[in-house]
């Protein structure tokens, strides 16, 4: 028996050949399109002695102890299902470490929920609140996975710009223009990848604000929250007045204590929130895997040492890129977070991906393409320099040497909407 | 620790001109802030970390306690700078416990380090007793491991 959806009848023939298998696979999930990752990394994989600055991870090998306590729970057989939720004693140091490094006060018991990396918490949690049609404000240059997975959760991603102008920081006038009767939540994410914003208390109290007017749940993704720099701290909406019951705090182990192949993320919430995302993580995943939520226990109790070292090697990294890039031309802010600059390359005359393309291919150096990140991304590339200093040295180099080989005629513009700053 | 310091520690080839960018200074700035911790004695030597297995596989690096008698007026001082001053003494400290001194010695062979014992350290005024122990293999100088960890393969782009 055929059952042929309406839809489906539309695309026929161009989008599926009677054989071919693509006519099994759901038309929403067709729509989505291929990460503008993809292409790219599909050409680095075929071309050796790259050297990468489109890696989104740190380059540091996970703390000894955080390895050595996963070892120790292995050796000791804990390898059994864990409470859905996550171990008690993990959701335990999960509150202790966020009420002490950001001053927000969770119940262990209902409030927390321990997740495969946040990237799982955050589908969760989109999964849990929208009902089709629901619009969630995100803004961008951001995350390439925001978009698709309010997408694949039944909602309507709507974008909001950032600028490099204002840092890259959300204002709160932007946001209010695209806040609609259907508008259910608004995505934060700070510090940005790939732009390294970040949001003060006081950049945060104005979108708090229009959050409470507008009755707005805000999703706060804040998986690089240890990587701030210059001496200040991060701010957690969820620790503005008011804002805690309409926030679901993401977080986990992977960028703060170099962990990204764990997979240990979390979300905090009120209960009901957490219950919510509980019924779906139960049925999907059951549990992260305890030997990781063993490691995840050490890395929260006992590594803000090596997380302050990790952070300030990174913080030297970035003042040594920032520096460089401004350097050469390339007008570069210097971000407050994360581990990346965004420089703006649209001064050579060339798009993101001609730039990142034509570097790779004369210099092979890998930069990704700022238009994966959204439109706004476009005449910028993200480098990521959680990568060793000798790496980022020669990396930068042949940056140089890149922009020297250009042809006469296409000089550097000295416009640019960026304004080099100082770090 | 000043990060300068820090940075210097890691890897003391960086220019003046890379410390600064790392820092944000200007490499004039860096310039004088490393003449004056050379001058004040906190920078005390520039050195490379060596892999001695490879370079001189028969020589023989040992590790002595040695129990000394302390003096009236200056202490273990005198004497254990008298020790630290023969160039086989790598390392010298003095050390809580059951002993005095800790020192290092480097020697191109066994008999090389049993002669400095017999003959010069052992017959200093005040030396009571020593025990020389042997370094069999290394595996960790200077903060530097000797072999180094497998270059773990990433995903050369990743969101």
């Amino acid at each position: 028996m055929v059952v042929c959806r309406s839809s489906m009848q539309n695309l026929w023939p161009s989008r599926q050949a009677a054989s071919d298998p693509q006519r099994f696979i759901a038309d929403h999930v067709l729509d989505i399109p291929k990460s503008g990752i993809r292409d790219f990394f599909e050409v680095v994989q075929t071309m050796t002695d790259v050297i990468s600055l489109g890696i989104g991870e740190p380059d540091f090998v996970t703390p000894w102890r955080i390895r050595e306590a996963a070892i120790f729970a292995m050796e000791k057989g804990k390898t059994g299902y864990t409470s859905n939720l996550g171990l008690p004693r993990l959701r335990s140091a999960i509150i202790q470490y966020l009420s002490s490094r950001f001053d927000v006060f969770y119940d262990a018991h209902r409030e927390v929920l321990v997740s495969v990396g946040v990237s799982e918490a955050l589908d969760l949690a989109l999964r849990a609140i929208l009902n089709p049609g629901d619009e969630v404000i995100f803004h961008e240059p951001s995350y390439v996975s925001y978009n698709p997975s309010i997408t694949l959760a039944g909602g309507r991603a709507i974008s909001v710009q950032t600028e490099a102008q204002h840092d890259f920081r959300l204002l709160p006038h932007t946001l209010e223009a695209k806040i609609t009767p259907r508008t259910k939540a608004l995505l934060l994410s700070f510090p940005t990848n790939p732009t390294g914003g970040i949001m003060t208390g006081e950049d945060l109290q104005p979108i708090a604000d229009l959050c409470i007017q507008h009755d707005l749940l805000v999703l706060s993704d804040e998986i690089y929250s240890e990587l701030v720099y210059n001496g200040t701290k991060h701010v957690s909406i969820a620790s503005l007045p008011g804002m805690k019951e309409r926030t679901v705090l993401l977080n986990g182990c992977s960028k703060s204590f170099a962990m990204t192949g764990f997979r240990v993320g979390y979300a905090c919430a009120p209960a009901a929130i957490i219950e919510a995302m509980m019924k779906i993580h139960q049925y999907a995943i059951m549990c992260a895997s305890v030997l990781s939520q063993e490691a995840a226990i050490e890395a929260l109790e006992h590594c803000s040492k090596e997380v302050a070292a990790m952070r300030s090697d990174y913080e030297r990294r970035r003042n040594f890129i920032v520096t460089r890039f401004n350097e050469m031309g390339l007008s570069c802010h210097s971000p407050k977070g994360a581990f990346y600059v965004f420089p703006y390359v649209g001064s050579t005359g060339l798009t993101s991906k001609q730039f990142s393309f034509g570097l790779l291919e004369s210099q092979k150096v890998a930069v990704v393409p700022g238009d994966a990140f959204g439109g706004s991304g476009e005449g910028f590339v993200r480098c990521c320099f959680a990568t060793s200093f000798e790496k980022l040295r020669e990396a930068t180099d042949r940056i140089e040497a890149f922009l020297r080989s250009r042809p006469a005629g296409t000089p550097i513009a000295p416009s640019s909407p960026v304004a080099p700053t100082t770090n | 620790m000043d990060p300068l310091l820090e940075l210097l520690h890691q890897n003391s080839k960086l220019s003046s001109a890379e410390l600064g960018k790392l820092l944000n200074l200007s490499a004039a700035q860096v310039e004088a802030k490393i003449a004056s911790y050379e001058e004040a004695g906190v920078i005390l030597a520039y050195q490379a970390v060596i892999d001695a297995e490879r370079t001189d596989p028969d020589a023989v690096t040992a590790y002595i306690e040695v129990r000394i008698t302390p003096e009236r007026g200056g202490g273990f001082d005198r004497l254990a700078e008298r020790i630290a001053r023969f160039d086989e003494v790598k390392s010298c400290w003095l050390m809580s416990g059951g002993y005095d001194l800790a020192i290092i010695v480097e020697g191109n062979h066994l008999r090389e380090i049993a002669r400095f014992v017999s003959d010069k350290l052992s017959t200093v005024e005040g030396v009571i007793s020593t025990a020389t122990r042997f370094r069999l293999k290394t595996y960790k100088q200077n903060g530097v491991l000797l072999t180094p960890p497998v270059a773990i393969d990433r995903l050369p782009v990743t969101p």
